[in-house]
């Protein structure tokens, strides 16, 4: 079993549902990464996702384009990602970490080869969000071949069919993009929402994540009672964004953040 | 996606020349999923792919569909100005020595390039579909205006991405735009050209798209936008063809255009794919020169990867980041260029080759002086190959230039290089 699946195991059996946040790698600086996903681990982070930068989000908002223009200017590659991630498990072996992406950096490092690097240095997995399943065939069997996860993004159009496809070439969990947008966008529904986490947890097996939206404590806890996991993105990154000439500071304030959308989400649990 | 509109102006000898390509077709690209050859192909956010598999059924639909196809032929002829002529371009052919040079005159179209022939198509589109907004994204302004011209004919709304570097270095196509109704956004982010006016259209489009299409101007993009925009832009081949025929009674023996995307360029080389006698030429901006790294042209010094929906030929570094290009020409200024360029590049259908900005405006200068024709910059590239290429060549022979576009936006630009500010 991989580390995903065995921690949204673990996670149902104590009827606790997974915090997961998202940062960019890099952002604002490489040394500052690896003690923020231990300080996010330590406030209640389940599972983590690790922006790799690349040139040309598309289905980026504002707030992580800018984080990601950051990443590069300061020269960080999906190698020093992958870096990052082994040092982080110098002292974590537990927490999944999932690589969070395009495409592009992943194809000119080869499918192969970063599968074998990303699954020695300790990744779990990774989303390519530009690779739908008719086109991610022999990028899973690079994954699978080293035993790592292809998570995938499921959308407010996907169709049932479309659910049933990605179900079945997907592992670990699914993301499930809350809005028709990019990241940190406005207006969660949250009755469309329940109804379509019905709908695909009716269709699939996998764990069910909800994202992109999920901005405060209060949000964090409404979808809490409806999905296996709270993916929280912008709101953390922006709040990276206010600190940069400080970074230092980012650990700290970041798990603050994060201990308030985990009690949040406790709370509901148990309500 | 092998129907292909017809012009209702046209003559025995296009129909003749139009079936004469299907019986002899082979070619077959894109395969059902978009690819061409390893290139092509869908890769896109899944917000995105439920509405691309509507806009693929739609088109493949209207395709086929005489009435859509009536109204687009109408278009074309009474809203373009179609057919274009071919101009030979006598004294500039007889000072270069060699080879008879052919224009085909796309500067002539409605809003002075080829960019219209597929906005008028896809507007119908988006009409037929029941959207209500348009948007587009635009590098030197041209396919910003071809999609507000189209837009404001339609009564819709329309919103135009397009690099702040720009708005900045296009402000007459910019004006151009808000004068037909647009409302132009400057792009912010990254390089702050055409490539982030294209992200940007897309987060807008994932955002909006219940009400919204979008116009992509060239031949790049996610599946089926490449076969999509090809097919409305091959009119110019289809026409050329037997304006050819009729005119010499052969074929040319070889066909030139620019390359930036590749909208013109696939537009003219399609209906000749399978004369496998017709050499084919596509010619993108070495910029300050392909040894300089300050170029824009990933078919002669780029190598395979996946950017705005679709695996082609892409300017990047070593790892993976798409980086900035550069061309005294806006139009071709993008870091990718479309699949199917990519596909005819591997498989040596047509070979692809580049031209600097000098040599650009110098064939600039000498078709104005000897033809009295201000080219577009866009096109001078195309031009200064041909250059090239007739004294090679044999007096007998001929050469067919796509003029893509006319010169006019142009006038800063080359005054600029002059020395001159206007």
């Amino acid at each position: 079993m991989s580390r995903i699946a065995a921690r949204f195991e673990s996670l149902r059996a104590r009827g606790r549902t997974a915090l997961i946040p998202f940062v960019t790698a890099g952002d604002p600086n490489a040394a500052t990464t690896v003690a923020l996903m231990h300080a996010m681990v330590t406030a209640g982070a389940d599972l983590i996702e690790l922006g790799v930068p690349f040139s040309d989000p598309i289905a980026d908002g504002p707030v992580i384009q800018r984080a990601t223009e950051r990443a590069l200017a300061n020269g960080i590659a999906l190698s020093d990602v992958i870096a990052m991630v082994r040092a982080f498990r110098a002292t974590d072996a537990q927490t999944p970490v999932v690589l969070m992406g395009y495409l592009n950096p992943i194809e000119v490092m080869g499918y192969a080869q970063f599968a074998a690097q990303a699954a020695a240095a300790g990744v779990d997995g990774a989303l390519v969000v530009d690779v739908p399943p008719e086109e991610g065939h022999d990028l899973v069997g690079a994954l699978r071949a080293q035993g790592l996860d292809l998570v995938y993004l499921l959308a407010p159009t996907s169709t049932e069919q479309r659910i049933r496809r990605i179900g079945a070439a997907a592992s670990g969990f699914v993301y499930y993009v809350s809005v028709k947008g990019v990241t940190g966008a406005g207006h969660l529904d949250l009755v469309g929402v329940a109804d379509r986490v019905g709908v695909i947890k009716s269709l699939i097996p996998l764990p069910v994540g909800v994202g992109f939206g999920i901005k405060d404590a209060a949000t964090a806890a409404q979808v809490a009672r409806l999905a296996d996991a709270v993916i929280v993105g912008s709101a953390i990154v922006s709040q990276i964004e206010d600190l940069v000439a400080t970074p230092e500071r980012i650990p700290a304030v970041i798990g603050d953040f994060l201990s308030g959308l985990r009690a949040a989400m406790d709370g509901a649990d148990r309500g | 996606m092998a129907t292909q509109p017809a012009t209702t102006a046209e003559t025995i000898d296009d129909r003749r020349a139009r079936a004469d390509v299907r019986a002899r077709t082979p070619y077959h690209w894109p395969d059902a999923d978009g690819h061409f050859g390893p290139y092509g192909g869908l890769f896109v956010p899944e917000t995105l792919m439920q509405p691309l598999t509507e806009l693929r059924e739609a088109y493949e639909r209207y395709l086929g569909d005489p009435q859509f196809q009536a109204e687009l032929d109408a278009d074309l002829q009474d809203y373009v100005g179609r057919p274009s002529p071919i101009y030979l371009a006598a004294r500039w052919s007889r000072e270069l020595g060699g080879a008879r040079i052919f224009l085909k005159r796309e500067d002539l179209n409605h809003t002075g390039a080829h960019k219209i022939n597929n906005t008028v198509g896809q507007a119908l589109l988006a009409r037929r579909m029941g959207k209500t907004r348009i948007i587009a994204e635009t590098g030197a302004g041209q396919h910003g205006v071809a999609s507000a011209t189209v837009a404001a004919r339609l009564g819709l709304e329309c919103v135009v991405y397009m690099g702040e570097v720009d708005v900045a270095r296009q402000e007459a196509n910019v004006y151009r735009m808000r004068l037909l109704g647009a409302r132009v956004v400057p792009v912010k982010s990254g390089s702050r050209t055409l490539k982030d006016a294209l992200n940007e259209a897309m987060r807008d489009w994932v955002t909006n798209i219940d009400n919204t299409f979008y116009i992509i101007g060239t031949v790049a993009g996610p599946h089926p936008y490449p076969a999509m925009v090809r097919d409305f832009q091959s009119v110019i081949g289809r026409e050329a063809r037997a304006q050819m025929l009729a005119r010499t009674g052969r074929l040319p023996d070889a066909l030139v255009a620019c390359v930036g995307g590749g909208s013109n360029a696939i537009g003219l080389f399609y209906p000749f794919i399978e004369d496998t006698e017709v050499a084919m030429y596509g010619i993108e901006a070495a910029g300050d020169g392909l040894e300089t790294g300050r170029h824009a042209a990933p078919l002669n010094a780029g190598r395979p990867g996946v950017l705005h929906g679709n695996r082609t030929y892409l300017m990047e570094d070593s790892n993976g980041q798409i980086i900035e290009t550069h061309s005294v020409s806006a139009g071709l200024d993008y870091p990718g260029v479309g699949p199917e360029h990519a596909w005819l590049k591997d498989s040596g259908r047509a070979r692809y080759d580049a031209i600097t900005d000098q040599e650009a405006l110098a064939a600039f200068h000498c078709l104005t002086r000897t033809e009295g024709i201000i080219p577009a910059l866009e096109s001078s590239h195309a031009l200064a190959y041909a250059a090239k290429l007739a004294p090679t060549m044999r007096r007998e022979q001929s050469i067919l230039v796509n003029l893509s576009g006319r010169g006019d936006k142009d006038m800063h630009t080359v005054a600029k290089h002059e020395g001159l500010i206007l």
